[in-house]
């Protein structure tokens, strides 16, 4: 299944990534209404330190720690996309204790958010890759079933 | 063909159920449940009473899971005794399940010390499932006093619960401090601090020495007066149908990686066993709800034939009480890095060259990097740990190590 990979080396650390990301995931049409001047809740989000910087979101793991985890089961695996229902997350913050790439965080609301591949929002294919402007970021097939 | 039982209806057996169907998808699977409830979230009862989850959402699993499963569930039965020799399981209604793998997965109950006079108590309570979750709620109200033996995970989670809905919340523990399991007393200090800042009221290193009716005296000669009382102190795990066989048992029914009891064919996983913390060596009941799912899969799939195992299993907890997030891991010793700062505070412990647990509180972000550390027992000198006790970041891996996690298939 097609996922999101990141190369370091051609990372420039713009944040566009986390800009687009809670955008696509804000439900709203215009870009300026929807993050100008408001704390922004990207799923993605920058690492790095003076020499490289790179994006971190979900990996879809194989076999995801977080889905194991969550003491809500909240968190489900559909077609190879790790979920959160949103409206049975309680905000415990077990999956933050338990993911090994720091990749989910809470949302304005307090319950957990993660990337889903922007397959469910308006956007229909990952907003990070789709507006990364040195194609550090790619959504493809890198072998792995679901 | 297969034939599964399932003693036990909680997470451990839902990840039992789902471990065994990775592996054979068409053997029957039966589940003897004592509760008369499908899999729900245990975890989530002090939720339900601060009205942020539902029962409904609150079921751990879909509506049709045990139908999409194949398994035969039922419901507000015991087993009893398990006939090793003929492996067959007998309930208390005398009915009997053949089986070809059973798996033990029947948690732990709420341990209530011999207190004088306790009998005399009309309205006392456990907090350990739903249904002792609604009986606490019909009880309250909100000119209700309430005391709350206990003051760790359960009972402070049921004082949270509680809040906004009675009169006052007392917890009272022999320990001296709050969530002693797994806080330090300076950190302990810090969150009992915040829970008094919301209302909550403490009687830390005292306990109970008789109870007579909605009164109780205390052993530092104080007398507490209530009309609502909830027995926190601890839980044992159910050993018993594992003991009573002659199989190997401690505080909890030994397994080993496989989930394999001492005896044939038998399994056990989740809060009623005892496995390897691998942060210090030591077998441990690590009654916790992440490592009951893992251990119910692996379990599973070992009964199905598969082959699985699980050796990673540490102590954990994220719990969070009035907006202050605490997260606790694997164990306290050796060398402390601490960072503190006025609402939050962090410390990790490294031996051996390993990382072998933290304490944080209030800032919590990607506290799951340091988890896999301690879990997966990265020698810490193939990774930047300066810049990791700082900030919890992939940064600090090797360039090689970050190119596999985040452009390979992990």
């Amino acid at each position: 299944m097609k996922r999101v990979y990141v190369n370091e080396e051609w990372c420039l650390g713009c944040h566009l990534c986390e800009y687009n990301c809670a955008f696509a995931n804000s439900g709203m049409s215009d870009m300026a209404t929807a993050l100008k001047g408001k704390p922004i809740y990207p799923r993605i989000h920058i690492e790095g330190d003076d020499k490289i910087s790179y994006a971190v979101s979900c990996r879809h793991c194989t076999d995801p720690i977080c889905v194991k985890s969550c003491i809500a089961g909240a968190i489900s695996k559909k077609d190879g996309v790790v979920c959160v229902d949103k409206n049975k997350c309680v905000g415990c913050l077990t999956c933050v204790l338990v993911c090994p790439y720091g990749a989910l965080s809470p949302s304005d609301s307090g319950v957990m958010q993660k990337c889903e591949l922007c397959l469910q929002n308006s956007c229909g294919e990952p907003a990070c890759v789709k507006g990364c402007p040195n194609r550090a970021i790619v959504y493809e097939e890198r072998g792995e079933n679901a | 063909m297969k034939q599964y039982v399932i003693i036990g209806n909680g997470v451990a057996a839902a990840g039992c159920i789902e471990g065994i169907r990775s592996v054979d998808k068409d053997s029957k699977i039966t589940v003897v449940s004592e509760e008369n409830h499908p899999v729900y979230c245990r975890p989530l009862i002090s939720y339900y009473l601060e009205n942020k989850t539902d029962p409904e959402r609150m079921n751990y699993r879909s509506t049709d899971f045990y139908e999409k499963m194949g398994c035969d569930v039922f419901y507000g039965k015991k087993v009893i005794r398990i006939d090793a020799d003929s492996k067959k399981v007998v309930l208390d209604d005398g009915a009997e399940l053949s089986y070809t793998e059973v798996c033990v997965a029947t948690g732990s109950a709420p341990f209530v010390p011999p207190f004088e006079g306790l009998d005399t108590v009309e309205k006392k309570f456990s907090f350990m499932t739903l249904d002792d979750t609604f009986a606490l709620e019909k009880a309250i109200n909100k000119d209700s006093k309430v005391l709350i033996v206990g003051a760790g995970l359960i009972g402070l989670k049921c004082a949270e619960g509680l809040h906004g809905r009675v009169a006052s919340i007392t917890v009272c523990d022999l320990a001296d401090r709050v969530l002693s399991s797994i806080l330090d007393t300076e950190c302990a200090t810090i969150m009992q601090k915040h829970l008094e800042a919301n209302g909550i009221q403490f009687m830390l290193g005292d306990t109970a020495v008789r109870f007579e009716k909605n009164t109780v005296q205390m052993k530092s000669g104080k007398t507490v007066d209530f009309d609502i009382l909830v027995l926190a102190v601890g839980v044992r795990a159910n050993i018993v149908l594992i003991k009573d066989i002659g199989g190997e048992v401690n505080r909890g029914i030994i397994v080993n990686e496989r989930m394999e009891t001492s005896v044939e064919n038998i399994y056990a996983a989740g809060d009623c066993v005892e496995g390897e913390d691998i942060s210090c060596g030591q077998k441990k009941v690590l009654a916790l709800l992440p490592n009951a799912y893992m251990q119910g899969h692996t379990a599973g799939v070992n009964m199905a034939g598969g082959d699985e195992v699980f050796d990673k299993a540490i102590p954990m907890n994220s719990i969070g009480f009035f907006g202050l997030h605490v997260m606790t891991a694997g164990t306290y010793e050796g060398e402390m890095y601490e960072e503190k700062t006025d609402s939050t505070l962090k410390r990790l412990f490294t031996k051996d060259g390993l990382l072998k647990g933290f304490i944080l509180i209030g800032k919590i972000e990607r506290a799951g990097i340091y988890t896999s550390l301690i879990r997966e027992r990265t020698p810490l000198n193939t990774i930047d740990f300066e810049t990791m006790k700082k900030v919890a970041t992939s940064v600090a891996f090797s360039p090689e190590t970050r190119r596999k996690k985040f452009g390979g298939v992990v």
